[in-house]
């Protein structure tokens, strides 16, 4: 069947809004008599406050409370009630909760005022006296700490079994190489701070627009901790400016904005400064080994790959890092080992392809130092270990077009013209080096929920609770909805980010697209049914012994094919029936038994050249070619926009991202967009070419859509790393690959 | 940030008047770093004096041969005006490397030469920092010191002055033209800021109720053969890690005079003079650039995340000079360097 919208480039249905400053971010909602409270941080990363004195702050003509933790209002007791829908095991962070302090710039007080320059300037008043404790902040350091997390973190796979015995397989190897590669701290940093504006209403309800990947989320964490009911606590956030996985946990601003709404029965907002978004949710520091044996010809003996993260001193923050070298390659004797450090920093947090970032830069590294052991050209290695099922559990892709990745790309690219020789190839003083790297990620299909409702018009909503953090969802939601039920895009809106909506999981995990789509496009299939059932039981209906499978739904009617004279406009059909609207709320799951009969992921080949002045350290990229296979995509526009912008993130992973401790005083001292490097225009190559590899696969979810959010940066960090070994004969097994480790 | 006064001063007399009435006032010209300072209680001045409307934006001739900056004229504005892309293309060419048109647009002359340090510690008030409160210690030592000083650093203060115009300006040898409470005085360029010695918390040797009113730029503005190399962490848009201010003339193939300064590496710009002698009367090839790179690095110390600096400067030294000798300056919006 022909589409009208499906799988075309179709332009987001909120851009206007957003160009045009209409659409409002929870630090922005105009709030009558709104108080404005200000986050004081401490100095100290770890230790007790013995001390706290807000008269200065209090004294201050305009400033309405100053909460601390002696002062806190009643909150839950047990952990569990802490806990959200993504926490790792553990005690989650309570702010305000006691004296201790945990990590260096945890909030310690909330000071509320008529107004913000008030309360911002009293919280330069509030002195704190603490008794510092001895704190661990050093992964390196501590890394004989490392412990293997009791406690499975929900939802994160335990690295796979081990297969065959790796450690003899390894010693008999004729060729073999073994590596470490090191990753620093990085911090999601979205262009939009953290933000709540608490709407308080009489009664005790309240309204609370966050900034938020689940609205939901944070509605079940606000009624846990203060015992709230569900139906006085609403959460809104339509537009969300950048996330990166930052915002699927309640974040302090929520908590402490809700805290002061609720104490002080008035309106609250809380927005972080950048130099506070520094204080939560980064992707944690990681040191990877990885040990290769091979045969002379490629063949993979043997494989190990050990990984250790830090983590929090009260949480196991886990994501899944060494996994994807035994699902991507085929070694028949193979360990795995992912262990944490516990560390003086706040909790890390899923940013952006959690884990498979961080293991697949290690692994197709670390493949790449083995091909140049062996002499081989590194795709040639890569495809002789090419694997058909996933060899962490023997079990079938729902589909794999890696293979077609590989191929496209390399053409595209033009890796056949490429000399193996590092340092081969220059123009003027440059070194140019051409790199490649595999990806992989999940493709997960999650329950959710999603209501249509029709109206003359016609007009069409549909909703869920869902999120849109840039990635598109508004506009996916838009064009599976007027495909369905045949009507123009204009003549579809989009309700998303209320949870007064219909549920759904956080935005994450690049299984949105997959599983809102599901339940958008079930819902609007129902309200087609019973169009379809109006349309044909009207007097005389053109359709009277048409069968729903052989109608279309088109331009704003229903009919028969071929045949103008069968037709009936949708409100005619309304209309007729005397119903205003025709609504419909589906929820879809993923079929229980095809997913633990298949292993679902998205795959791709990721080729970049980079320009090296070697005498200067500095290294350009200069082209980057993406080829992903990710079942089927949606929109070209958005869904290429989503790996483009991967791919940009990749290039900062690269080359570019780093936030630098000091440990003497376990801070973060790079704390603003100045210092804290993201690749700017000029880092960005003029040609990312996205290439979408055609993959047709009904089993991975009902659209046969497997989700675009995260693929585009895994790999291409290790793309970038082997192209500038290939210029230069250098390896850089540490990020980012900075001017100082090239000279 | 504090509670503070605003006041706009409506001449030079005023404001200086106005300065010299209140110890914690600012002048405030572009504000694109007096604002990020108060905004972090780095910097709680009581009240600030605009001095936006004073009549110091315009860029002209002086009698000498030279031409005259006007301390508001934006950075913009002196990137693009005809006369300093013409005869002064050093000083162009630097301040397009720095920062982004935005805060160009904004920045003004006077303010670059008094922006503040980028050390992380110096904006953190929650951490110790000399500078910013004398006597607490300089945890830059031991500590994140990436972009901090491998010349001229005390053991109380490691900071670099962040400026790339400066760069320019104490190559091209400017005067600071400033007005007090008892009248105008001049300031040799290299005069102008200070070395952290064991008063890190001085900048520049300006007297504190004294008002910038203009740079003098001298005749010679070695507009044939200069280059600004600039080399940062990313491409466009940090602050240097090293920067080489270069600028020669020549009789024949011999070099007559030359300049070099370097931004980055240092409390203040860094302009030495021994180098450039080292320069003057030689061929301009490979083993002079060398020699004059190792004798203006001869004291270079570095710390912990650092010490790369050294080297990443001699090879920029060379490089730039050689720029500048074969009349090929790098050009800011090319990514690659020449
Ligand atoms: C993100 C970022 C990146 C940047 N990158 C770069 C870069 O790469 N290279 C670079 O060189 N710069 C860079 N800058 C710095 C920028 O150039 C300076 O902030 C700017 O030049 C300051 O000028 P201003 O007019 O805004 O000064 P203001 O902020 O208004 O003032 C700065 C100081 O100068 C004083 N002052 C101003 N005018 C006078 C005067 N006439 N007489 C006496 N005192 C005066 C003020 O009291 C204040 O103390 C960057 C800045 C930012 C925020
Ligand atoms: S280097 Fe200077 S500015 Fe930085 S912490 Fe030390 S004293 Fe402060």
């Amino acid at each position: 069947m022909s589409m009208t919208y499906l799988g075309k480039a179709v332009s987001r249905v909120d851009g206007p809004a957003k160009v045009t400053g209409a659409a409002r971010y929870a630090g922005e909602f105009p709030v009558p008599e709104l108080t404005y409270g200000v986050v004081v941080s401490s100095t100290i990363a770890r230790g007790k406050i013995t001390r706290i004195d807000s008269a200065a702050a209090l004294g201050v003509p305009g400033v309405v409370q100053v909460f601390t933790h002696e002062n806190r209002p009643h909150t839950a007791y047990l952990n569990r009630s802490w806990r959200d829908e993504v926490a790792p095991p553990g005690a989650p962070f309570r702010p305000l909760y006691d004296a201790e302090i945990h990590f260096s710039a945890q909030p310690v007080a909330l000071v509320v005022a008529e107004d913000f320059e008030t309360a911002r300037y009293a919280a330069s008043l509030v002195r704190v006296e603490y008794e510092q404790g001895p704190h661990t902040t050093d992964l390196e350091r501590e890394r004989g700490t490392a412990y293997v997390p009791p406690k499975k973190r929900n939802g994160i796979a335990p690295p796979p079994d081990p297969r065959g015995n790796a450690v003899e397989a390894l010693a008999a190897a004729p060729r073999k190489i073994a590596r470490q590669y090191v990753s620093p701290f990085e911090h999601h940093n979205p262009m939009e701070p953290f933000a709540t504006t608490v709407l308080w209403q009489d009664a005790g309800r309240l309204t609370v627009f966050d900034k938020t990947q689940g609205v939901q989320n944070v509605q079940s964490y606000i009624t846990s901790v203060f015992g709230l009911k569900a139906a006085n606590v609403q959460v809104i956030s339509p537009f969300v400016g950048g996330a990166f996985g930052s915002g699927l946990r309640p974040q302090y601003q929520v908590f402490l904005a809700v805290m002061a709404a609720t104490e002080l029965e008035r309106s609250v907002r809380v927005t972080l400064t950048r130099q506070q978004m520094f204080s939560f949710s980064y992707r944690p520091n990681t040191i990877q080994a990885i040990s290769l044996g091979a045969r002379p010809d490629g063949k993979l003996l043997a494989l190990t790959h050990e990984a250790i993260g830090n983590t929090s001193q009260h949480e196991d923050y886990q994501e899944t890092v060494v996994n994807w070298s035994g699902l991507l390659y085929g070694a028949e004797n193979a360990s795995f080992i992912y262990k944490l450090v516990k560390t003086d920093w706040a909790s890390p947090a899923d940013m952006r392809a959690p884990g498979a970032t961080l293991g697949v830069f290690a692994i197709e590294t670390a493949i790449d130092e083995l091909a140049y052991e062996l002499s081989l050209d590194p795709l040639a290695l890569r495809l002789a270990n090419y694997t058909e099922r996933d060899e962490n559990d023997g079990k079938p892709f729902t589909s794999k077009e890696l293979r077609a990745c590989y191929q496209q790309g390399a053409e595209r690219f033009g890796w056949s013209k490429r000399n193996p020789a590092p340092r081969s190839m220059t123009e003027g003083r440059e070194l140019i080096g051409w790199g490649m790297a595999t990806g992989a990620w999940e493709a997960l299909h999650m329950k959710a929920a999603a209501r249509a409702t029709l109206r003359a018009g016609p007009m069409l909503e549909v909703a869920s609770a869902t999120a849109d953090i840039g990635t598109g969802t508004y506009t996916i939601m838009a064009q599976i909805a007027a495909e369905t039920l045949g009507v123009p895009i204009e003549a579809v809106s989009v309700k998303l980010g209320d949870s007064s909506l219909p549920k759904s999981p956080i935005e994450g995990g690049s299984w949105t697209a997959a599983s809102i789509g599901a339940a958008v496009q079930a819902a609007c299939e129902t309200v087609r049914g019973k169009l379809f059932k109006l349309a044909r039981g009207l007097e005389n209906s053109p359709l009277a012994n048409a069968d729903i499978e052989h109608v279309e739904f088109a331009d704003g009617t229903i009919r028969l094919p071929g045949d103008p004279s069968r037709s009936v406009p949708i409100d005619r059909a309304l209309a007729a029936a005397g119903t205003e609207a025709l609504e419909a709320e589906e929820t879809v799951g993923p079929g229980l038994i095809s997913s633990r009969r298949f292993s679902r992921n998205t795959h791709s080949a990721v080729f970049a050249e980079v320009r090296v002045d070697e005498e200067l350290g500095i290294a350009r990229v200069t082209r980057v070619v993406n080829a992903v296979a990710a079942g089927r995509i949606l929109n070209l526009k958005t869904g290429g926009s989503q790996v483009m912008g991967g791919v940009v993130m990749g290039i900062g992973m690269a080359l570019h991202e780093e936030t630098m401790p000091d440990h003497a005083l376990g801070r973060f001292m790079n704390h603003n967009l100045a210092e804290y490097h993201i690749p700017v225009h000029a880092d960005i190559p003029a040609a990312i070419e996205v290439i979408f590899v055609e993959e047709h696969d009904p089993e991975v979810s009902p659209l046969g859509v497997k989700g675009l959010g995260e693929i585009g940066i895994v790999g291409t960090a290790a793309a970038i790393g082997n192209a500038i070994y290939h210029a230069t004969g250098k390896r850089v097994r540490d990020l980012p690959i900075t001017i100082d480790k090239l000279l | 940030m504090n509670r503070f006064e605003y006041a706009r001063a409506s001449d030079v007399a005023e404001a200086v008047r106005a300065r010299a009435a209140d110890a914690s006032a600012r002048f405030i010209a572009g504000g694109t770093n007096l604002i990020d300072l108060m905004k972090e209680n780095v910097a709680r001045p009581t009240r600030l004096i605009d001095i936006n409307h004073l009549p110091l934006r315009g860029i002209e001739d002086t009698d000498a041969g030279g031409v005259r900056i006007g301390a508001l004229a934006t950075n913009t504005a002196v990137a693009y005006d005809a006369r300093i892309e013409a005869r002064y293309p050093l000083l162009s060419s630097a301040i397009l490397a720095g920062a982004s048109p935005q805060l160009r647009n904004a920045a003004t002359t006077g303010g670059n030469l008094l922006q503040r340090t980028r050390c992380y510690y110096f904006y953190d008030t929650g951490t110790p920092c000399n500078k910013r409160e004398p006597g607490t210690g300089c945890p830059a030592i031991a500590g994140v010191n990436r972009i901090h000083a491998i010349l001229g650093a005390s053991e109380n203060c490691i900071a670099t002055h962040p400026s790339d115009m400066c760069v320019a300006l104490a190559a091209l040898a400017a005067t600071v033209r400033v007005t007090g409470p008892s009248g105008e005085r001049e300031i040799a360029f290299a005069d102008f800021h200070r070395l952290p010695g064991d008063t890190p918390e001085r900048d520049t040797n300006l007297g504190e109720d004294e008002l910038i009113t203009a740079i003098d730029l001298p005749p010679e503005g070695f507009a044939s053969n200069y280059s600004y190399l600039k080399l940062r962490d990313r491409l466009s848009y940090a602050f240097a890690l090293v920067s080489v201010a270069a600028a020669l003339t020549f009789d024949g193939d011999t070099i007559r005079e030359a300049r070099l300064a370097l931004g980055g590496v240092a409390h203040k710009p860094w302009r030495d003079t021994a180098a450039e002698a080292a320069l003057a009367g030689k061929p301009a090839n490979r083993a002079t650039f060398e020699t004059a790179a190792a004798a203006l690095l001869a004291d270079a110390r570095g710390y912990s995340g650092n010490a790369f600096k050294i080297e990443l400067a001699r090879r920029a030294i060379v490089r730039a000079l050689s720029q500048a000798a074969a009349g090929t300056p790098q050009v800011q919006t090319d990514k690659r360097v020449r």
